[in-house]
């Protein structure tokens, strides 16, 4: 994962998306906890063709992971206006599980409160939640 | 066992051998029968195949696939019991088989009779009024039964309703079918002993007040746990205007024992192919067939059977129903095969099934919660979910445990579902399994627990005796080739 930032830059929500604040753009995509629990990612559901057109309220849900395993929704985890959606994702889907924090990026907002954040858990905070809900 | 090649990949040219009868009507050219423009140009690359050929074909494969009839089946929530082959005799009688569903109905006396008391004895076993028999599976069941619901609301004017309530560890058909069915599903929490958690559906009925349609719900649930509050539960979706919608999936474990209509609810479907002994697996054919409570008949599909002095006869549906949603009344034969099921067992029998379903579960259950995590540790009913937690902790997984069953001639158990227990492993070994054959399961899973401790390996790289090892299915989901095209044109068209 040599393109990833560290976890610890990140603010990450109780159903396992992360985000990263620069400036007023966030960028949102799901834990490598997330990917490995998963298993292989085999389709993404994601607004591709709503970006600049659409915004989410936190707590969202922007779009669907499937994997070999199961089905899952995936919830914005700030509120915010669609910027760009990752294209490289409708072709490989297997970004998310090779680099979550990185190429497997999937939204990003401009958000409309970044005071959200704060409502997030930070690295070590979510590293807790993990390990304590298995 | 060499791998065996494609039909397609067999023969040679002109070897077909003419099966087909002279025709006995005039023959006209096909183009004056079907435009032209969808006609083939050049001939479709058929097999031109002996018959030996087809016949060591198919029989080859027939020998590489794993039933009932050959190993044990434990595969959780599908009820893989014995299939009787009493079951088989009454579905090949002439007057069944070849009987055409368009006949009349003098001429189809028998065939009425027995939907007419299989309906009454579906109807008794799930304590609802009336059943239609048509649906053609358990998810055909649930659609239907929310058509059914949604007529009964809209008959009342009652047109704001568009929620549907399903936990957590539902079966993924009844969101799906509630999807189809134009509703909005919310989805309930479970509690700490893996029930429907009260505190939350109070609340998401309060927030829903005046919208809830239904609740769509199995009991015994997903993780094999009878939800004990049903009756409290019912009273408070009904409180709020909804129905109640059983999904008879986990019936296995409630026959002459409890009913879903003393439950409360108000829908119900079996799915016959599971609980009553009809064949299963391989897409079909099933039957999901649903009975409602008195309220709800008006709007079940027809026609019903019906008798009056004269014989049995097909009644049509009153000005209220939703309609056919099958043609010629359901998979006749089928229905014929659950209906020797339930004479063959009786009351008593049924009941006698149940009773054994639950005590083999339980049995497994107890003897395998020290070499796996238990995560709900109370009596289960006909099936118990384990997790493979402790073991991933070495770097095995469900999966992994899943893959080395095989080399034992067993199927393994449904893992990864349902998705409230990590690394899941759902177990349901049925009621039809003799003693021994629960007590070499047991052995074989405490190897395995054995194995993951003192030799991964050997079951990470399972299956070692099967036709082929691991498929790459992460490929074959995300780049699926579900067509063969030869290697090279056939050498004369």
């Amino acid at each position: 994962m040599a393109t990833d930032d560290q976890p610890a830059n990140l603010k990450f929500a109780p159903t396992h998306e992360w985000v990263r604040l620069d400036g007023e753009i966030a960028t949102i995509g799901i834990s490598h906890f997330a990917q490995e629990e998963l298993g292989d990612v085999v389709f993404l559901d994601l607004p591709w063709d709503d970006a600049g057109e659409r915004a989410f309220q936190a707590g969202s849900h922007f779009g669907d992971v499937e994997s070999v395993k199961a089905t899952s929704e995936l919830f914005a985890p700030v509120s915010g206006a669609l910027v760009s959606v990752n294209e490289a994702l409708r072709d490989q889907p297997e970004l998310v599980n090779r680099s979550p924090y990185g190429d497997g990026w999937m939204l990003t907002l401009r958000v409309s409160d970044p005071a959200e954040l704060d409502k997030l858990m930070d690295a070590d905070a979510y590293a807790a939640f993990t390990n304590e809900s298995h | 066992m060499s791998t065996e090649s494609l039909i397609f990949e067999k023969g040679a040219p002109g070897r077909a051998i003419p099966l087909l009868p002279e025709l006995d009507v005039p023959e006209r050219p096909l183009d004056h029968l079907i435009p032209a423009s969808y006609l083939r140009t050049e001939p479709a690359p058929l097999p031109e195949v002996s018959e030996i050929e087809v016949v060591r074909h198919y029989t080859r494969l027939s020998q590489r696939n794993f039933g009932v009839d050959l190993g044990f089946y434990p595969l959780g929530s599908c009820t893989m019991k014995y299939n009787p082959k009493i079951n088989e005799d009454m579905a090949s009688l002439p007057g069944f088989a070849r009987l055409h569903p368009l006949v009349d109905d003098s001429m189809a006396q028998g065939a009425i009779k027995l939907l007419y008391e299989l309906e009454q004895y579906i109807a008794e076993i799930a304590g609802m009024a009336r059943v239609t028999l048509q649906p053609a599976a358990g998810a055909h069941g649930e659609i239907t039964g929310l058509m059914i619901i949604k007529a009964y609301h809209e008959s009342r004017g009652d047109i704001e309703r568009n929620v549907v309530l399903i936990p957590d560890g539902a079966h993924g058909t009844n969101p799906a079918s509630a999807t189809l069915a134009d509703y909005t599903t919310v989805e309930l929490k479970s509690d700490a002993r893996g029930g429907v958690d009260l505190a939350h559906l109070e609340a998401t009925l309060a927030q829903h007040a005046g919208h809830i349609a239904a609740l769509m719900m199995t009991n015994p649930n997903t993780l094999g746990l009878f939800d004990e509050n049903i009756v409290e539960i019912a009273r408070r979706v009904h409180d709020a205007g909804g129905q109640l919608y059983y999904d008879g999936a986990n019936a296995n474990a409630i026959m002459g024992i409890t009913r879903p209509g003393d439950m409360g609810f108000d829908v119900v479907h079996l799915n016959l192919h599971k609980t009553m002994s009809t064949p299963h697996g391989g897409g079909g054919p099933g039957a999901g067939p649903i009975g409602v409570a008195p309220h709800l008949v008006p709007f079940l599909p027809g026609p019903l059977p019906a008798k009056d002095d004269s014989g049995y006869f097909w009644e049509d549906a009153g000005p209220q129903s939703i309609g056919r949603v099958r043609a010629n009344n359901g998979n006749f034969l089928v229905l014929v095969r659950a209906y020797t099921y339930i004479r063959s067992n009786g009351p008593d029998g049924l009941r006698h099934v149940s009773e054994s379903a639950v005590l083999n579960a339980n049995y497994i259950m107890r003897a395998l919660e020290g070499e796996y995590d238990l995560p709900f540790n109370r009596a289960c009913m006909h099936e118990f979910v384990l997790s493979a937690d402790r073991q991933k902790k070495l770097g095995v997984s469900a999966l992994d445990i899943a893959k080395r069953i095989l080399d034992f001639d067993m199927h393994p158990p449904t893992i990864y579902f349902p998705l409230i227990v990590h690394e899941a492993m759902m177990i349901e070994p049925t009621e039809t399994e003799t003693r021994e054959t629960l007590d070499e399961f047991i052995a074989l899973m405490k190897q395995i627990a054995r194995e993951a401790r003192e030799n991964p390996s050997i079951v990470l790289e399972a299956p070692h005796k099967t036709v082929v090892g691991r498929l790459d299915q992460t490929l074959a989901a995300r780049k699926p080739n579900l067509r063969w095209t030869p290697e090279r044109e056939p050498a004369t068209v």
